[in-house]
């Protein structure tokens, strides 16, 4: 087996089953942790409150948006750069096909050209100028430890090497953005790279908390 | 952890911190683990709170606060913990650490949840404090003037020393002076109202104020000598125990003499303890209906059992409690008091659940060593009454009254503070008029 192979074929596999595994217990074993129960009377529904929550979080809100203007215009532009590239990457959609559920998906919308660089401008800046203001930022200094640097920097070679592997000029290129993101998928469960499922289970703990209070914050 | 250095406590009281591990352990639950896993250190928090807002230290981020918390938790009960700690990748909270954040987490935060708007994972570092509170107490930690205050609430019915004699000979004394009844241990009543020996002590006035209003609504209210403490120093100075004894006394005053309502002060944590966790800390439902004062002043008035004259002496703004507004919910009830009485009202910018705190909340007022960084807070409100053009700022907490009293001498601030009861009860329509 060449070392291509063992990237895109065991390795692969191998790295997916870390990640949902690794993911699926991370919540499991948090939400088995549990909570005793709010015995005081409630104003209103703590689900509707949590869903609230849910909701209002992904924006600023509160009178805050000109304090937050910059984590909220560089959070938006990577995370929705991000999304698109992955979801919608012309290789990408081919790969989710071949290799992962085996189906055609004709009607699943591929990126033109434009499209990507467009995607990837956005995801790159986004990253890019979140990570200056980590690295500047002296609150964000202050709370930074190691963790955010290596999911920062893993999450950058991995859009890197992707975009390397672009024209799938060379398989040796492919390989070397499969092989980022296998590392990428392996760290994920045990990172704040979590945070893209554990934001949901706070959010809806905080809303359903006050919402049945009668505000949610 | 993070380095801060500057910031050890100044004593050297021996530090249990196996102590302050077990409780920290006890505390977490699913809601403050999911907290302590989503922080993405993205540092929005320090935009919203007060402490950082007044001084730019970045120590003063409430995320940080998550930190002897996290430690522990990624230690001990996290999914993965086991492996972190065999890998070496989980260091143990250390003496250190918690000399290091001893005034964070008690100094510098209100627990006021303006950190919780902002945060884009919702994170409550509110909850996350007082649970962290309560392990730094059970290391040895904790500001000894707010740990008195509990012990005397303890020991002797209240932070401030009032016993039942002295509410006894308070409540005579007031009542005899303002010429109006305040029934103290009737053996049935509808009504339990409590009060905060802030009030009591500093500004009696409030409790008169009560009396009047409650009287001329014709309700069937009582004091009572065995439950009369509405503050809960057991929960600001992380006093488990304490906490439980001051929610014990009031739930069984109510329940001997069988009241419906349990009226709560001017006090914004009493309120948020008592309405919110009072059952909770107690371990069963309570048998009663907990109410803030505007809230069941606002009911009165809505049952059309309270006139007011106008209030048109000057411009007034109002300054929302958080536990009572944005941890409570209760924030419609004093605008709903004050639409048709202040002639001249004037809405702060933020305002409602998103006010900024007065700087005093969380047992901060309590403490000696924070007075200079709770004078700088009050400059936000300071700046925020000026901003409408109002001479009095009305409140409905009498902790933060204090505070924001405190300051205003302190800074030489000339603006008036107020209490919503008792410009409510000096206004009454005199009852034939009525």
């Amino acid at each position: 087996m060449s070392l291509v192979e063992l990237i895109e074929g065991p390795l692969w596999w191998l790295a997916l089953t870390v990640l949902l595994l690794g993911v699926g217990w991370r919540i499991v074993a948090l939400l088995m942790v549990g909570k005793p129960k709010d015995l005081s009377v409630a104003r209103r529904s703590g689900i509707a409150g949590a869903l609230e929550a849910l909701l209002l979080h992904s924006v600023p809100h509160g009178g805050n948006l000109g304090r937050t203007l910059y984590h909220f215009m560089t959070g938006y532009l990577f995370h929705i750069g991000l999304f698109v590239l992955v979801l919608f990457a012309a290789p990408h959609v081919a790969f989710i096909e071949k290799r992962l559920i085996g189906v055609e998906m004709p009607w699943w919308p591929e990126l033109p050209r434009w499209g990507f660089i467009i995607a990837a401008e956005a995801a790159f800046a986004g990253l890019i100028l979140l990570y200056i203001h980590r690295m500047t930022d002296p609150v964000k200094r202050a709370l930074s430890d190691i963790d955010d640097h290596i999911g920062v920097w893993l999450t950058f070679i991995a859009m890197l090497t992707g975009c390397l592997a672009l024209q799938e000029a060379h398989a040796g290129l492919r390989a070397l953005h499969m092989l980022s993101v296998e590392a990428l998928l392996i760290y994920f469960p045990f990172s704040r790279l979590m945070h893209a499922f554990t934001f949901a289970i706070s959010r809806s703990y905080t809303g359903a908390t006050y919402g049945r209070r009668g505000f949610t914050p | 952890m993070t380095d801060m250095p500057g910031s050890i406590a100044p004593d050297n009281r021996p530090v249990d911190v196996a102590a302050a591990v077990a409780k920290m352990e006890a505390l977490i639950g699913s809601h403050l683990g999911s907290y302590l896993d989503a922080c993405v250190h993205c540092g929005q928090c320090a935009q919203a709170c007060h402490f950082h807002e007044a001084t730019q230290d970045p120590r003063h981020t409430p995320a940080l606060k998550l930190q002897p918390m996290t430690r522990v938790w990624r230690r001990t009960k996290a999914p993965f913990a086991g492996l972190r700690k065999a890998l070496g990748l989980a260091p143990e909270l250390t003496e250190q650490d918690l000399r290091d954040f001893e005034p964070l987490i008690f100094d510098t935060c209100t627990m006021c949840a303006r950190c919780t708007v902002v945060c884009p994972m919702a994170i409550d570092v509110a909850s996350v404090v007082a649970a962290t509170r309560q392990a730094f107490v059970a290391a040895g930690l904790g500001p000894p003037d707010l740990l008195q205050a509990a012990d005397n609430a303890r020991d002797k019915g209240s932070p401030l020393g009032v016993t039942a004699q002295v509410l006894e000979d308070r409540c005579e004394w007031l009542a005899d002076e303002h010429e109006t009844e305040i029934p103290l241990d009737k053996p049935k009543a509808e009504v339990l109202l409590t009060i905060s020996s802030i009030e009591l002590m500093k500004y009696p006035d409030s409790v008169v104020a009560m009396a009047k209003l409650l009287n001329y609504a014709g309700v069937d209210w009582t004091l009572s000598s065995k439950g009369y403490e509405s503050t809960n120093f057991g929960v600001l100075s992380g006093k488990g125990d304490v906490a439980k004894i001051a929610v014990n006394r009031i739930v069984e005053a109510a329940e001997s003499i069988g009241v419906r309502t349990v009226v709560i002060p001017e006090c914004g944590h009493a309120y948020g303890v008592m309405r919110w966790s009072g059952a909770n800390i107690l371990g069963r439902p309570l048998p009663f209906e907990v109410v803030h004062i505007t809230e069941y002043l606002a009911a009165l008035k809505r049952q059309g059992r309270l006139a007011f004259a106008p209030y048109a002496k000057s411009a007034v703004t109002y300054h929302d409690p958080c536990q009572i507004s944005r941890r409570g919910g209760a924030t419609a009830d004093a605008r709903y008091l004050l639409d048709g009485f202040a002639t001249d009202f004037r809405e702060m910018t933020p305002t409602g659940n998103y006010n900024w705190c007065c700087g005093g909340g969380g047992g901060v007022q309590a403490m000696a060593r924070a007075a200079d960084v709770r004078h700088e807070v009050f400059r936000i409100k300071m700046a925020q009454v000026e901003a409408t053009g109002a001479p009095a700022l009305v409140s409905a907490c009498a902790n933060c009254r204090l505070t924001m009293d405190e300051s205003k001498a302190a800074l030489g601030w000339d603006k008036e503070l107020l209490s919503i009861v008792e410009i409510l009860a000096d206004n009454l329509v005199p009852k034939r008029a009525a």
